[in-house]
């Protein structure tokens, strides 16, 4: 039953999200089902539809997991962002250093070097909480515009290949790529970019899954996140446990860079993240910070991505912003939803005597 | 005033918390409202004073029907309430908290000063002995209370209902705040108290009415009944007001407090050289009122605050575990149950079978497998079904969330938890609070038998009633410091209540 309202409420939000954008393309003057019948239907086409809506998911489905995971243990990560950009550059960076080592070295390497460099980057924030007290929200957002200009600062004037105009490291060693799904799934050509990097992402929610509610690092993460006073009464050291869930988020988070440099563009190419750091917010919260849940908002925001471009190209009035109204929306509702729930305990909670 | 609630319904989702309730509270007498928590009491009253909406049913008001929509049409009608927690704002003066939302003069000009000589004269009215002027928080709790009375009298109240209005008082400030009431009904002044100290009714009351699952199971007039047939009422069978115990046979001293001191946060002292024994089977209590130094005192032996904190001694078994952190202090066998279940004690989000692993989580049996990683959940389910079984927690579903629970049923989870450590010492503080007079003899009597199994046993508790009825030796406690140390067979509650409050017994 609770199992079910899980489900249902993020499931209404969406609803109402839909319903409302299409009473904003009606004002604006288009046909609702025809927009939404653009911005689905691509979204759903095989192969470039399907293909292009995993790749799309995959750095939410990573990001969203970091910040579900944050949550889950009472910490707002909002630094996602940075995290992803100085983890992707140090991906790029192993890819090129040591470019003649082999793949079965390399691979494991720099997948390891962008986990490791999103951890220590969230550490930080989380070290400042549990020494100084200070609160990880602002120390998270200030750490984002840190870390873009450092990896900003590195391809400008010291990884970038002389002569290239474009703000983008030299290309990491062909030992260092990631095969494609292509490569394996008959009738999805290589060009799409999606990548092993998905399968990854879907492991690292098992994964998730299986340190939060099966382990009991996690029944400490979750007991420090629910209730600090009771996990410190419980023996937990509540300052270890910051920087732990903020180093685990961060390495989340730095999976980004091996979707984006080991099976997409094969080099750093700086400004390369959508907003993913602060878009896994939303799928986080969408999907009730649980990996499954992570996993189904990681692909409506991805299918909205997916299908703004057709929306822009093939209707008379309605732009791509509709996708950004909708998922404003669906984000709006979401909250709403939360809201109304804790309005709806009140009279219970209000009525124990 | 009379006041009458008529056939009164109302529903909270599945809860049905009034069951067509009809009560009868006469003009100019004291009426007390009797009931275990969740009983309803709580709820009918905030129906009177527009709280809440009924369902169903009517108030009449001096016999005449009457619409209580909001808290401003039962003030305007002449109804006052003073919560169990104050609503004051603390850093403003007397006057200026009983005027808020009332506030006389113009809409720019503040009259305060005709404001507070009508505070003063109703406070030597009413003998409250309140100096307007005052700032709320250089107040004891005693007299702020008198100010949320005088809020409710500022407003030409006629009818006070009072939530609970002892529990946060000394024996002597109860003398003085019944001395009041009485006062107040001979002003014509009508009283409704609720409350579950059956002493108290016996002792202020004019009528009682009893409570139970959401239904009015008697009207009665206290004269005429007893706190037995009160108590039986309450609960719908015969209960043990008394503990029953065999006399203490001490063994080996388990806990040694030398000279321990405790400085706050902000630098003030909070427990001043204390230092004390308890052995094993016997169990130790602190009394005193809240707020002296007891809270500081178990949470240092729990090892919950900060080293830099504590000065002085602590030994257990023997030996120095001042350096040991609360993990490791649970691992020596000493169990904790923490005065605040819903700040301390519970994750209430969290299923019961979760909550009764919290503090062993991290070793076998509730986790298994290589490196003692993954939780063993056949294992936490029957540990959860053992402590449910033992300890009568309802409902017997280890998959609930501990929220889920009444007071009294989370009480039971927390002390099952506790003592199925084993623990060679207990540290436990209000084990009965908000609980309900069933749940609280069946907590007694399991700690009384913890002890006599060999456990020494250190019992805080703000109701003197408790801590003489359990404890085998009583420290009063007062400013942090142990004030004298009392035999609970032979000492009168007035002896406790003047150490309480820095006298001498």
């Amino acid at each position: 039953m609770t199992r079910l309202r899980e489900l249902l409420f993020p499931l209404i939000a969406v609803l109402c999200a839909f319903a409302v954008g299409a009473l904003v393309v009606l004002f604006i003057g288009d046909s609702p089902i025809e927009t939404y019948r653009l911005l689905l239907g691509s979204a759903f086409s095989w192969p470039d539809g399907i293909g292009y809506t995993l790749f799309f998911a995959t750095p939410l489905i990573f990001t969203g997991l970091a910040v579900a995971v944050a949550l889950r243990g009472g910490l707002l990560n909002i630094g996602a962002e940075g995290q992803l950009y100085i983890a992707a550059f140090a991906t790029a960076w192993v890819g090129i250093t040591l470019s003649n080592l082999p793949s079965a070295l390399l691979i494991p390497l720099c997948c390891l070097a962008g986990i490791a460099a999103g951890a220590a980057w969230a550490a930080i924030p989380g070290i400042l909480k549990a020494r100084f007290g200070s609160h990880e929200v602002i120390n998270t957002i200030m750490l984002n515009f840190i870390a873009v200009a450092l990896v900003g600062y590195l391809t400008q004037y010291h990884y970038r290949t002389a002569g290239d105009p474009i703000m983008e490291s030299a290309p990491i060693s062909a030992a260092a790529h990631i095969p494609r799904l292509g490569q394996f799934v008959p009738g999805l050509p290589a060009r799409i970019p999606l990548n092993a990097a998905f399968l990854l992402a879907l492991l690292s929610c098992w994964l998730v899954y299986v340190l939060l509610w099966k382990t009991k690092w996690g029944y400490e993460i979750r007991a420090t996140g629910q209730n600090p006073s009771a996990a410190e009464y419980g023996g937990v050291s509540i300052r270890k446990e910051i920087v732990l869930t903020m180093a685990i988020s961060g390495a989340l988070a730095g999976m980004v860079g091996i979707n984006e440099v080991m099976g997409y563009r094969y080099r750093y190419y700086d400004g390369f993240s959508d907003n993913y750091g602060f878009t896994g917010i939303a799928v986080a919260l969408l999907g009730r910070n649980h990996p499954v849940g992570v996993i189904a908002a990681a692909l409506l925001f991805a299918v909205l991505q997916r299908g703004g471009v057709p929306v822009d190209a093939f209707t008379q009035l309605v732009s791509k912003d509709i996708v950004l109204i909708l998922q404003a929306l669906v984000i709006l509702f979401v909250a709403a939803e939360a809201m109304f729930r804790r309005g709806g305990r009140g009279p219970g909670a209000g009525g124990r005597i | 005033m009379r006041l009458e609630l008529r056939n009164i319904t109302k529903r909270f989702g599945a809860v049905l918390a009034n069951d067509h309730l009809n009560i009868v509270i006469p003009s100019g007498t004291i009426h007390a409202i009797v009931g275990e928590n969740g009983a309803g009491k709580s709820t009918a009253m905030r129906i009177a004073y527009g709280f809440y909406r009924a369902d169903s049913g009517e108030i009449l008001v001096n016999d005449e029907v009457r619409e209580i929509r909001a808290p401003l049409d039962a003030i305007a009608l002449g109804i006052g309430m003073v919560h169990q927690h104050f609503m004051l704002v603390r850093p403003m003066t007397v006057t200026e908290n009983i005027v808020l939302g009332a506030e006389p003069g113009s809409a720019l000009a503040l009259d305060l000063k005709a404001a507070a000589a009508r505070v003063r004269a109703l406070s030597e009215e009413f003998k409250l002995a309140v100096d307007p002027d005052a700032v709320i928080e250089d107040l004891s709790v005693g007299q702020q209370q008198r100010v949320e009375l005088l809020k409710a009298l500022y407003r030409k109240a006629e009818l006070l209902i009072l939530d609970e209005p002892t529990a946060v008082l000394t024996p002597q400030e109860v003398e003085e705040f019944f001395a009041i009431l009485r006062r107040m009904r001979e002003q014509s002044k009508t009283v409704v108290i609720i409350t579950h100290k059956l002493s108290e009714v016996l002792a202020i009351s004019d009528n009682v009415t009893v409570m139970r699952d959401g239904r009015v199971v008697g009207n009665v007039k206290t004269g005429e009944t007893d706190a037995a047939a009160l108590a039986r009422m309450m609960v719908g069978r015969e209960v043990l007001l008394r503990v029953e115990k065999p006399p203490a046979k001490p063994g080996a001293t388990a806990l040694s407090v030398r000279g321990l001191s405790i400085t706050g946060r902000d630098g003030a002292r909070r427990l001043d050289n204390v230092s004390f024994e308890v052995r094993g089977g016997e169990i130790v209590g602190i009394a005193g009122v809240e707020g002296n130094g007891q809270t500081e005192l178990i949470e240092a032996l729990a090892g919950l605050l900060p080293e830099s904190q504590v000065s002085g001694s602590i030994a257990f078994g023997g030996r120095d575990i001042r350096a040991l952190d609360a993990r490791r202090r649970r691992e020596a066998g000493i169990a904790h149950v923490p005065e605040d279940r819903h700040r301390r004690g519970l994750l209430l989000d969290f299923s019961l079978a979760e909550n009764t692993i919290l503090g062993v989580h991290y070793r076998p049996p509730a986790v298994s497998g290589a490196g003692s990683v993954l939780l063993n959940e056949p294992a936490i389910r029957h540990r959860a079904e053992l402590v449910i079984r033992e300890f009568d927690v309802r409902p017997p579903n280890p998959a609930l969330p501990a929220r889920a629970l009444s007071g009294g049923n989370q009480q039971k989870l927390i002390i099952g938890r506790e003592f199925e450590l084993p623990p060679l010492l207990l540290l436990i503080s209000q084990p009965t609070r908000g609980v309900d007079i069933g749940a609280i003899e069946f907590i007694h009597r399991k700690i009384v038998a913890l002890r006599d199994s060999g456990c020494a046993v250190l019992l805080v508790s703000a109701e003197l009633e408790e801590v003489t009825a359990l404890a085998d030796r009583v420290l009063v406690l007062h400013n942090g410091r142990i004030a004298g140390e009392v035999d609970p067979a032979a000492v009168t509650h007035e002896q406790i209540g003047l150490l309480m409050t820095g006298g001498h017994a």
